[in-house]
């Protein structure tokens, strides 16, 4: 059984720790914040200029200049600060942000990305994901594993313009979780019943299996 | 010294065809409402406008893409606009996309007088094309140049009759940098006070760097992605 979206992110939520900045993007990595261990402290960060991001408001209560990086009407939390977008990369550049997780089209098995462009057909832009793949101290994926065609999204190497280069330290996709070592993807967990082999045909890059590879437990 | 001017006609008069215009806002949020709303009634042309996001199609930056007035957008995301990526397959538009904190900090450095700054974004990319490369300390850095901007327009949610502004939450966002970086920057503000009735300590963009500012009327705030929890 491969994973649902929400599954995505509850493993990727088993990454957090006390203390920690956090940056979720747009999609999957939005669902994490559901997914905090009660009595953790994760403060989370939105680029457009909040740190201590809430939920979403309860109807009638949003506010048009309380949004999100992907422009969604959104609270804040208890010692919540705003400020510029200058000040917001500023400490995503200096290394402030403890974990940033993003969706991608393509990661390679040297942790290229590549998330903003398909030349020809879509130009939506990097919006601030050059500059947080850039700087981050930790970068996890959140993506299915293959594309809607079926064909491969971890790659020897990308076809689409990067987003950032030797950058993704862990990919958790709707099969499988994989680190990016020196020597390509390291299969660390499978999802539910999925198989090594299916894994395996499914990963185009190089993709090292050591032992017995345990499932995700829920 | 009161830099009060009545209404938007008046602040945008002197902005004429081909000019560069720095645009503050995120998505819809604290975007410079009547500004636009006053740059369409005049009709002026060629424009290069550098703003993070290029508005809806019926709304913000997308009113005047729709009266082909932009000749070039500098953005991060423009994701939310067809007509905009109409006009840009067609290749009516030029288009520079580039990282969102690499758009920020090139209006910082221009607000801090600084001509240049280097950034790790976009190393190894193709927005790296063209560009110095210095290493610092083992780690790539591309240079990107300030930016220099006829005029900026900037939207905040209080100010005074010197320029002194204050900005909302996440309407903040670009706006003080990009009134920072205008050689002329214009600001409306939800609501106009005389000088001295804002704290000194809570403005966040210095006067000096407004040299026009109007009491705005007729805000729409437009929500982009209206998402709630159900009570």
């Amino acid at each position: 059984m491969s994973l649902t979206k929400e599954q995505i992110a509850q493993r990727i939520a088993r990454e957090l720790r006390h203390g920690y900045y956090v940056n979720l993007g747009i999609g999957i990595p939005t669902l994490v914040a559901n997914y905090i261990p009660a009595g953790m402290d994760v403060v989370l960060q939105s680029e457009n200029g909040l740190l201590g991001m809430g939920p979403f408001p309860l109807e009638g209560e949003e506010d048009p200049d309380l949004i999100n990086a992907g422009k969604q009407t959104i609270t804040t939390v208890k010692g919540s600060v705003f400020f510029d977008s200058a000040v917001s990369f500023g400490m995503i550049r200096a290394g402030r942000v403890d974990l940033t997780v993003l969706g991608a089209m393509e990661v390679s098995d040297q942790g290229d990305i590549a998330n903003w462009k398909i030349p020809g057909k879509m130009v939506k832009g990097m919006g601030g994901a050059m500059d947080l793949v850039a700087s981050a101290r930790n970068i996890i994926v959140a993506m299915m594993h293959t594309n809607p065609k079926g064909e491969s999204k971890l790659l020897r190497a990308c076809t689409l313009p990067l987003t950032g280069v030797r950058c993704v330290k862990k990919i958790v996709t709707d099969i499988a979780v994989l680190e990016v070592t020196p020597t390509g993807f390291l299969l660390v967990e499978r999802a539910p019943g999925v198989s090594v082999e299916e894994i395996q045909s499914k990963t185009e890059g190089r993709l090292t299996i050591q032992g017995g590879v345990p499932e995700i437990v829920f | 010294m009161n830099k009060v001017v009545a209404g938007p006609s008046e602040a945008v008069r002197d902005i004429g065809d081909g000019a560069t215009l720095l645009l503050g806002g995120f998505g819809l949020c604290g975007i410079p409402e009547n500004c636009i709303a006053s740059l369409v009634k005049m009709g002026v042309k060629n424009l290069t406008c550098v703003s993070n996001n290029a508005g809806v199609d019926d709304f913000g930056i997308g009113l005047l893409l729709q009266q082909k007035q932009v000749k070039k957008m500098i953005s991060s995301y423009v994701g939310e606009n067809a007509e905009f990526e109409r006009q840009l397959l067609s290749g009516e538009l030029q288009v520079e996309l580039i990282p969102q904190g690499t758009l920020a900090t090139r209006c910082l450095a221009a607000g801090y007088g600084m001509p240049a700054i280097f950034t790790p974004a976009g190393v190894g990319t193709e927005v790296a094309a063209g560009k110095e490369v210095r290493n610092f300390n083992g780690k790539d850095y591309l240079l990107e140049y300030a930016f220099d901007a006829d005029f900026a327009l900037v939207k905040a949610w209080k100010g005074d009759t010197m320029g002194n502004l204050i900005f909302h939450a996440t309407a903040r966002n670009f706006n003080p940098l990009m009134a920072m970086a205008g050689k002329i920057t214009i600001a409306e503000v939800e609501e106009l006070v005389p000088a001295g009735e804002l704290d000194p300590d809570a403005i966040h963009t210095p006067g000096i760097y407004v040299q026009r500012i109007f009491q705005g009327t007729n805000y729409e705030n437009r929500i982009e992605q209206r998402t709630v929890t159900r009570r």
